[in-house]
């Protein structure tokens, strides 16, 4: 057997209260040396549990390993069945010839403890070197995984790392004893676009330069075509299709992995075309991708030197120290039917400017008009009323909606807010909206917890659209979902917008939808717009570093656009704070093109 | 665990529906003077066929005592908890839901209440007024209402910052809608939990109160005042503690069974 791994006909089942379930069947692949195997699927496709069967973790969540074998050849040539190895050979096996790199690199790392001391444990355990000669390699390997000030960090404790420093640390703890296999639980999910490009090519050259194998675990089709030799498609707990990356992207056979395929939105697909255009989805024909209607340009939404700052209280008396400055003079304008998005990575302030504009955080200063209306100098009173005009649909849907409520009764709350409609007339208006959001009528009489995620993003929608408002708050609306339902609500809402002439105010972190359903793009960075304009200019032509920067972080679901090959060291963002009184200069913009304006630094 | 989780409601219901009945019909079919008849030849008599759970120090029968203490102890408790729950309710609620000087105001308030122990506060507030059953009632009501509101306000304090109370401003909702329609469902069930740990707080704090002589009046019956009374005879007459403390212990483990079953049908997620 040359193989490192091979999986045969795994199946793992977790003992529930109502008999035992099924968490992964007739799972079966192999994984050569110096090979990345991509195992994609959706939530609950049994990913996860497949990695965890492999270092015998699935025991602690409760799951056990009911049938096949689960063979990884060790360093000394013989061949293991972890399936059925002893709990003291798997001692010696994790974190010393299989490494593991978790999702969340906040919790991956024991906050007590000095980063040599995460280090160094593993290695005096498994290689049984002095002190002295762990914390010598606990450099080195800080060293390897290119964190700045290496000796600096290993006296350091992981709060005053950042995440992207921490998720390079747990690397590193993964790459200590230089095991034969590293497995990559959805390592970059949890991290910003550019931090995932540099995490994504540091695991490459270290795959590289020690000829190790990889399994990686993720959701994510492109970063699947950055780095994938071979790819496993899962899909509830069995494999759908296996291949190499240019057969599962270029000639997918089976149905399952081109829908998945077709709901991803590639970056640079848009190129040409003038405005935004719903997806093709596999089983969606009857509604073919129709262009957005052209309407004469008609300003709704006009946001003039916008400034959000929150207090950082400290001290005994807790009084204001510092100001986290979140939304810093950010000025534009939305035209009746269309969406700007705003982009930025996270801490960027694009969820604050969005809820200073719907006044859910009062703006420090700034003014912002809706239909000819200051918003900002509305009284309470008049500030409800206003709120018909404005809607919001949150990222969460698991907490935007009370788990405690019937659907119909959160739907129609804002109706009854306003008092527009009562008895039958109220109760037809639900319906109409629930038909409105594809979701059948019998779902009114529903709880939030009886839905999928991507259901009740639809009632969320739902709800938003109940008072037939203007402008509707689109906070990552898409973000928690899973890619498929990603393309259905982002369809969804291009067709509402179609339909009922809304405009959005989009804000998101992935470039490749925003690519998709915005007209105007903004580029947020440390509270300010860095650079704004028609889609096309910003994706095209971008102008300001930091949108550079951004792009081309951006994995391409392309196997043949691989970017992350060597390592990548962009530029680390400041902290927002600044002390008591800090005035920053104003944001002063240059034209450079008609509409296209870039932050003059 | 469903199946688990009805078995487990109805031990709890059949519990507390038989102390109910024996609360209620007890003072009923018993002769009047049942709790207080003395049996001069048996004192301190363990368990016999005349007495079936024994007598106290002057020979007063326990099952009698017991089952005619019922009444008393479950009425000043069960009113004490839902004083405590109508005054901390609101104002845990406030507090955590408005926060900034609304919650700093009052909860310094309820600080001050907690610098004092329960029982001594009960104890002022029952020397105050007086010592009879209504006010015993007040006084254990206001003792307890601070660690309710406490428990309270972080509840409300965690559901005011979840996404569907902003997905509630959003949409134009009021404040008194949003605290009545989304916090207060989602809070209840540590209330309930609260509650039933209280009750059985509650039936200690008014045997203490009887212990000073404040709460309920000897030789009137009640289950705090016989755990007090078996003190100091315990090595010689354990069943004079036993009694009443299983009868607590009972009640409060019917409470609990019950409240978890009644937190279970408030859940929407267990239909």
């Amino acid at each position: 057997m040359k193989d490192i791994v091979s999986v045969d006909h795994l199946r793992v089942e977790f003992a529930t209260d109502s008999g035992p379930v099924v968490g992964v069947e007739d799972v079966s692949f192999t994984i050569a040396p110096g090979e990345t195997v991509c195992v994609v699927g959706e939530s609950g496709s049994g990913k996860s549990v497949t990695s965890l069967s492999l270092m015998r973790l699935v025991e602690f969540g409760g799951g056990t390993i009911a049938a096949g074998a689960l063979r990884f050849r060790r360093e000394d040539g013989t061949e293991l069945d972890v399936a059925a190895a002893s709990p003291a050979v798997m001692g010696e096996v994790r974190g010393n010839e299989i490494g593991m790199i978790f999702q969340e690199p906040m919790t991956a790392l024991n906050p007590v403890f000095t980063i040599e001391r995460q280090l160094t444990d593993g290695l005096m355990l498994h290689k049984g070197l002095s002190q002295a000669q762990a914390s010598a390699r606990a450099l080195e390997l800080l060293k390897s995984v290119r964190i700045p000030e290496p000796e600096r960090r290993l006296k350091q404790y992981p709060h005053e790392l950042s995440g992207g420093m921490r998720q390079r640390v747990v690397i590193a703890m993964a790459m200590a004893c230089e095991p034969k296999l590293l497995i990559a639980d959805e390592p970059t999910t949890a991290l910003d676009v550019t931090i995932q490009a540099e995490i994504l090519a540091l695991i490459n050259r270290l795959k590289r330069e020690n000829g190790m194998a990889v399994l990686f675990i993720t959701h994510d089709m492109a970063v699947v075509a950055q780095m994938a030799d071979r790819v496993v498609v899962m899909y509830r707990g069995k494999i759908v299709e296996t291949g190499t990356v240019e057969q599962i992207f270029t000639a997918p056979k089976e149905d399952y992995t081109k829908a998945l395929l077709a709901a991803v939105p590639k970056l640079g697909e848009m190129k040409g075309k003038p405005a935004p255009e719903r997806m093709r989805l596999i089983g969606d024909e009857a509604t073919p991708p129709r262009p957005a209607k052209t309407r004469k340009p008609e300003v709704l939404l006009e946001v003039k030197h916008l400034t959000t700052r929150f207090p950082v209280k400290g001290g005994i008396l807790r009084r204001t120290t510092a100001q986290v400055h979140a939304v810093e003079d950010i000025s534009f304008t939305l035209n009746v039917g269309e969406t700007l998005a705003l982009v930025g990575e996270s801490g960027c302030g694009k969820s604050s400017c969005g809820r200073s504009i719907l006044r859910l955080v009062k703006p420090t200063s700034g003014e912002v008009w809706i239909g000819g209306r200051d918003i900002g100098a509305l009284n309470p009173h008049d500030l409800r009323r206003a709120r018909a005009d404005m809607q919001m649909v949150f990222q969460d849907p698991f907490a935007s909606l009370n788990p405690y409520r019937r659907l119909k009764d959160q739907v129609a709350e804002p109706i009854v807010n306003f008092g527009l409609a009562s008895g039958a007339e109220l109760k037809a208006r639900v319906e109409q909206l629930f038909d409105r959001v594809h979701l059948p009528r019998t779902f009114m009489n529903r709880f939030p917890h009886e839905l999928s995620g991507g259901q009740r993003q639809r009632v969320a929608i739902a709800r938003a659209l109940a008072v037939n408002p203007k402008l509707i708050v689109a906070d990552e609306a898409v973000s928690a979902l899973d890619v498929s339902v990603q393309a259905q609500v982002l369809n969804l809402m291009m067709e509402l917008q179609e339909d009922l002439g809304l405009s959005y105010l989009f804000i998101s972190h992935d470039m490749a939808v925003v690519e998709r359903i915005a007209h105007q793009v903004g580029v947020m960075y440390l509270g300010r717009i860095v650079e704004i304009g028609p889609r096309a200019a910003i994706f095209d032509n971008p102008t300001h570093s930091y949108t550079r920067q951004l792009l081309s972080a951006v994995p391409i679901a392309d196997p043949a656009k691989r970017r992350f090959a060597e390592d990548l060291a962009f530029k680390p963002i400041k902290s927002p704070i600044f002390p008591l009184g800090h005035q920053p200069a104003p944001s002063v913009y240059t034209e450079v093109a008609p509409g296209h304006f870039v932050l003059k630094d | 665990m469903r199946r688990f989780k009805t078995t487990k409601g109805l031990i709890g219901i059949v519990l507390l529906t038989i102390i109910a009945l024996v609360a209620i019909l007890g003072p009923m079919i018993l002769p009047p003077d049942a709790a207080t008849k003395m049996d001069m030849l048996a004192r301190r008599s363990p368990p016999t066929w005349n007495h079936l759970l024994g007598t106290d120090q002057l020979g007063r029968d326990m099952l009698y005592r017991v089952i005619l203490g019922a009444r008393t102890s479950l009425e000043i408790a069960v009113s004490a908890v839902l004083m405590s729950i109508v005054l901390g309710l609101p104002l845990g609620l406030v507090s955590g839901y408005f926060g900034g000087w609304i919650d700093n105001v009052l909860m310094r308030l309820v600080d001050t209440l907690l610098a004092f122990p329960a029982l001594l506060l009960a104890l002022t507030i029952s020397a105050v007024l007086g010592p009879n059953v209504q006010n015993t009632i007040i006084a254990i009501g206001i003792a307890f209402t601070p660690y309710l509101a406490r428990i309270i306000r972080g509840e409300a304090l965690k559901v005011a910052q979840m996404p569907y109370v902003e997905a509630a401003r959003a949409s134009g909702t009021t404040d008194g809608m949003i605290m009545l329609r989304h916090v207060l469902p989602n809070i209840l069930p540590a209330v309930i939990v609260q509650a039933t740990i209280s009750l059985a707080f509650a039936i200690l704090a008014e045997a203490g109160l009887s212990f000073l002589g404040l709460g309920t009046q000897p030789p009137a019956a009640s289950w705090g005042l016989m755990i007090q009374a078996s003190r100091d005879q315990l090595d010689v007459a354990p069943w004079t503690a036993l009694v009443p403390g299983a009868a607590v212990a009972l009640t409060v483990l019917g409470l609990n069974m019950f409240g978890d079953v009644l937190r279970d049908i408030l859940d929407p997620k267990s239909k």
